[in-house]
Formats: C-alpha cells, structure tokens, sequence
C-alpha cells in the first residue's frame, strides 16, 4: 500500500507543522510544553480566538470584517464604563445588544445593500474609532471597585485550574463548531461562500446568510470585550488597534481560505493557537518580542503556500 | 421591444456632462467641502493653508499613487505602511555609516525590492496578495523593529531636515514630487504601454493573458512601484520630521486604500485613474485640515471619514444603477 502524501499534506499538513514546530521548541527548552505554560499561551489567545471564531462564519462567506479591532475598543470602553453606572449584569448585556447592533448594520450594508466588504469594514473602523473617543472624551476608563465586583471572573477567574477565558473561547468554539458544521444556516453560510449565484438558485438567503454572519461576528466581538475589560478592568481608546489583523492571520494560518467556501473553526482555533504558541516560544527562547512578526510573516507564506501547491498539484502558479 | 427602446430615451434627459461628472463625483465633492470650509473660517482658503494641505496630503498621496497601478490590477499592498516605516529607519540610520545620499538611495532600494519581492510571492505561491502583503505588513514592521531595537532614530546632521524644505511659492518640495509622480503615472496609464497592461490585466486576466501579456513581470513591476513610492513618501516623511520612529505609518495603508476607494478607483481592478486618486487624497487632505481649523476634537474627523466612505459607495451605487437603466 503506497502513501497518498499529497492527500495526507492537503488534509493534515496543517497539525503536521504544528506538531513539528511545537516538538523543535519543546527540545530546545522544558518548560514550552508543561500544562501551566500550555493554560498560559490559550489565555493569552482567547481574546483573539474569540473574535476569530466570528469572524470565520464572515470569511466563510467570502467577505472580511476590518471592523472587529475598532469594535472590540468600543466595546470593552462601554463594557467598563457601564459596570460603573449599571452594575456588572447590565453592563454585559448592554455590551452584547451593541455588539450586535454593529454588526446588524455591516450586514445591512455588506449583505443587504451589497457594498464591498473590505470598504464597508475598513469605514467602519474609522467611524467606531471616533465614536470610542467620542464616548470616552478621550480618557482611559477603569473599573471603580474592582475588588467587590464578580465581573473580574471573566479575565481573571479560573474554574479547577482552568482559566475561565480558556474555557469562555474553548465552549464558543464548540459552539460555533456545531452551527458551521452541523446546523441549515452552516451548510448556508457554505454555499453562499463557495458560489453565491448557485446558492440563490437553491433557495438560500444569501442577504440574510451574510447579515448573520455578522452578526455573530459582532457578538463574538462582544464577548471578547467582556473578557477584555474584565481582565484589564479598563480600558484605554486603543485597546483593540491591530486586533483586526492578527485575527486575519490566525484564520489564514488555519488554512481557511479568503475567498471564502471552505473553512472550519477547528483550523481557526489551530490557527490563533499557533500565532500564541510562536509568540510564546519565541520569547522563552530569549528572543525580543518583534521577532515573533517575522516568524509569522515567513509561517503565513509557507503554510499557504504549501496549502495552495498541495491543492494544484505543482509549487509554482 | 418597445420597452428596451423607450428607456434609454427618456435616461438620456441626463446629459453626458452630468454622466461624466457623476462619474469623477470626488472633485465635485472636493470642490463643495473646500466651498463649506471657506464659508466656515477665514483661515481656510488662504494660499498658505492650501500648501499646507497639499503637504499634509503628500505622504498619503504618494503611497496612493502606488496603491492605485496595484489595485488596478485587482491586487492590493498592505504593506506600505511597514515598508514607509522601514525606508524612513534606514535613510536616517544608515547616515553615519555611509553618508545621506548613499543612505537614501539604500532605504529607497529596500523599499523597492520590498516590493518587488510582494510581488514575486504573489504571482509565483498564487497566493491572494492579500495574504501575501498582510504577512508583509506583520513582518516588514518586524524588520523596522529589529533594526532599530524598538527606538526612534535621530538625525545626527540636522542639514538632513532642510533637504525638503525647498518651496516654489507655498509648495514644499513633497507636494511638487506628489504631484509630479501623479502626474507622471498618469502619463504611464494612459498612454503607454504598461499603462494600458495595467487596466487590460485588471479588468480580465484570463483575456490579457491570451492576449499575450506577461501578467507576472507586469505584476511584478507594478508591486515594485508600490515599494518604490512607499520609499519615497517614508524617506519624505524622514525629512520632515528629522526623525523615525518605528510605529511610523501604522494603519496608513488603510488610509490609502480609503483615499484610493474614495477616489472612485475600483477595488475589484480594471477601472480608475491616479486623476481620481488624487482628489481622493485631496478630499482625505482637506477634510482633515478643515475639521482642525474650525477646532473640532479628533473624533469628529474619524467619523466623517468613515461616513464619507460610506456615502461613496452609496453614490457609486446609484450612478451604475442609472448606468444600468440607460
């Protein structure tokens, strides 16, 4: 019996490198793959998981949200300031109605009145940048009080052992999981990707698949803003700047594809895990901080790459 | 049939003045934001403040310029940002060692080759430039950090500084290379070769190839050129300031596709002109100039960019829908 290796390259080429990158760190130094090291790195990740695991229906679709970074500053802004006038329980619903309520109006405007993307997201960060200074007046916001609230339990707490961040990104993922694979609106948000003229004529709802693609993609959002704000207990007017491109990058280094059509949040989850675990290797074998962008700059390329030649058959275009 | 035949009729009451207008609606917005301004403060239309703008404008304006041959071609560079930073760190910290000129001509080849490299990893992976320029963007900013050890850099020979400050009435030397290397890009889209390449590949690659057009060595070039602007403005921008810092440009290349988009270039390729990029980057310019004259505090000018882009692609909308009905 041969090997098909392409096939096995094309499927799991992906945990392949993950697997080799994780074991060449884990010889070089001891204390990369301890379970303490392990909690530490998917804390770290779960704020940009959680945005990631949104933002994944949206590319799925074949759309992008730039949006999400400037959303998730406004969010934990108005997450942190609200726990001070409305309590903590009404502060995280006020944040979750709002993270809906962007993301209702980037599906209006992507999804119903089908503007670009790109151009509706990339206003999009503009306009909540100034609307965050415009709610803030420009000054960094705190938790008042932050001993005598349970709202820290979201950034800071840990259930036996285990950080509830980890746990918040890991049964999100699940989640997100079950609708992508499992459920109509999944298979949906499938079709409109990979031919949304074909999924019309099957009677899907493209309009409507794209607007709740956002949607979740602001909820998600919402959700990380709250483990934000419960973990930093304020929140500074430009918390979130470049999130929106790291979340990009770890769904691309998970092999979903931009054009949209194909895609899992198991590859997100794998993706945004890897972008931690580079970060934190790196750092653990003495390097500064900003050597960790060129790795992933040189990752981004080779795992696409070799994504894109193992599919085609041939390494050059 | 009758129907088909009374349609375009009664549509061709819209004059083709009015077309063409709607068409290139960025200068008719230009002109009606510079009329708002002036009404709004006297400080506005002043010969000396319309330089200042054109200045201000510049360093976006030549990253533009890249960025639209790019994104006529149905790519797009994410990498300006980083690659302005880079050349501005090297023109600045290269000086002791090996001179100014010989400096900036290092910062400016690095940019360039930036670029080109963009450019080869786009054609040769298949890889959406996309994906390629947005690792660029991570990793180009790691370059800039790794150079400069995470700190600004400072001129030693502050004679560096007065290299730009060359004016023929009110404007500097940066708005005349803005608008020179517009104008000469220009002169490439529409009357040579490459430039007619540019909207051909653009507009329908599979066509352009059978048509025998080298779509990688076009590509290619174009990416340099993106690399090559970039170094120019990051090297301007090095001037200007006598210093670089390493956060340099952040978030610019957003601001160029903005000011790009706004122009009316499309971003799907094939359609544009460096005419409506420049009064896209205007427009970017005059806004922003405007809002600080009449003492607004910075989010309103965040929220009017964003509401300006979105109104943009509104107007787009409705003047291809009545494309469409004619």
């Amino acid at each position: 019996m041969t090997i098909n290796w392409r096939g096995l390259l094309q499927r799991h080429g992906l945990i392949l490198a993950f697997g080799l990158f994780l074991a060449g760190v884990a010889l070089g130094n001891d204390a990369f793959l301890t379970p303490g090291n392990i909690l530490d790195v998917l804390r770290q990740v779960s704020i940009t998981g959680l945005i990631a695991l949104g933002v994944t229906f949206v590319v799925v679709t074949g759309r992008l949200d730039l949006s999400v970074g400037s959303m998730l500053t406004l969010l934990t802004v108005i997450v942190v300031d609200q726990h001070n006038t409305l309590g903590p329980g009404l502060a995280i619903l006020c944040t979750l109605l709002a993270g809906l309520a962007i993301g209702a109006w980037n599906g209006l405007l992507v999804g119903y009145l089908g503007f670009n993307a790109l151009i509706v997201t990339l206003a999009m960060l503009s306009l909540l940048n100034g609307v965050t200074l415009w709610y803030s007046g420009g000054s960094n916001v705190n938790v008042v009080g932050a001993d005598q609230s349970w709202f820290g339990v979201f950034g800071r707490g840990s259930v036996a052992g285990i950080p509830v961040p980890v746990i918040l990104f890991l049964g999100s993922a699940g989640a997100a999981s079950f609708l992508l694979r499992r459920t109509v609106f999944g298979r949906s948000v499938y079709a409109v990707g990979g031919n949304q003229v074909t999924s019309v004529f099957s009677g899907i709802d493209a309009r409507l698949t794209v607007f709740c693609a956002y949607l979740l993609s602001g909820l998600a959002t919402a959700l990380a803003a709250v483990v934000m704000g419960s973990r930093v207990m304020g929140a500074q007017n430009t918390i979130g700047q470049g999130y929106e491109l790291t979340v990009l990058a770890g769904i691309i280094l998970g092999g979903t594809s931009l054009m949209g059509g194909s895609g899992s949040i198991w590859r997100t989850v794998i993706g945004i895990a890897m972008l931690g675990f580079i970060q934190n290797g790196l750092l653990l074998m003495g390097f500064p901080y900003y050597v960790q962008w060129l790795v992933t700059w040189a990752i981004i390329i080779a795992a696409v790459w070799i994504d894109l030649a193992a599919k085609r058959g041939k390494v050059f275009a | 049939m009758t129907a088909i035949h009374t349609t375009p009729q009664r549509a061709g009451a819209m004059t083709h003045a009015t077309r063409a207008l709607l068409r290139n609606h960025i200068w008719l917005f230009l002109v009606l934001a510079i009329a708002v301004f002036s009404g709004a403060t006297p400080y506005f239309l002043t010969t000396n403040n319309m330089g200042n703008i054109l200045t201000q404008g510049a360093f976006i304006g030549i990253l533009a310029i890249g960025m639209t041959l790019v994104i006529l071609n149905g790519e797009i560079d994410l990498s300006v940002g980083a690659n302005l930073a880079l050349a501005g760190a090297l023109a600045i910290g290269l000086q002791p060692a090996v001179g100014v000129w010989p400096a900036i001509g290092l910062a400016f080849l690095t940019s360039t080759a930036l670029g080109v490299l963009n450019g080869l990893l786009v054609v040769f992976s298949g890889m959406h430039s996309f994906i390629v320029t947005l690792g660029g963007l991570i990793g180009i900013r790691g370059l800039v950090f790794v150079y400069t050890g995470e700190n600004a850099l400072m001129v030693e020979d502050f004679s560096y500084t007065e290299l730009a400050e060359v004016y023929l009435g009110p404007l500097s030397l940066t708005a005349m290379i803005f608008l020179g290397l517009a104008a000469m890009f220009q002169w490439v889209l529409s009357s040579t070769r490459h430039g007619r390449e540019t909207y051909s590949v653009g507009d329908n690659i599979e066509a352009a190839h059978d048509a025998g057009i080298n779509i990688k060595r076009h590509k290619v070039i174009n990416f340099g050129i993106c690399g090559a602007m970039a170094g120019i403005a990051g090297i301007l921008l090095s001037m200007r300031l006598g210093t670089a810092e390493p956060n340099a440009g952040r978030i610019w290349e957003l601001w160029t596709i903005i000011a790009v988009v706004l122009g009316g270039t499309r971003l799907q390729g094939g359609y544009g002109s460096l005419w409506m990029t420049v009064g896209g980057v205007l427009t970017l310019a005059v806004l922003r100039n405007g809002l600080r004259l009449l003492n607004t505090p910075n989010y309103v000018e965040l929220m009017v960019m964003g509401s300006v882009l979105i109104l943009a692609l509104g107007l787009n909308r409705l003047v291809e829908m009545r494309e469409g009905a004619r």
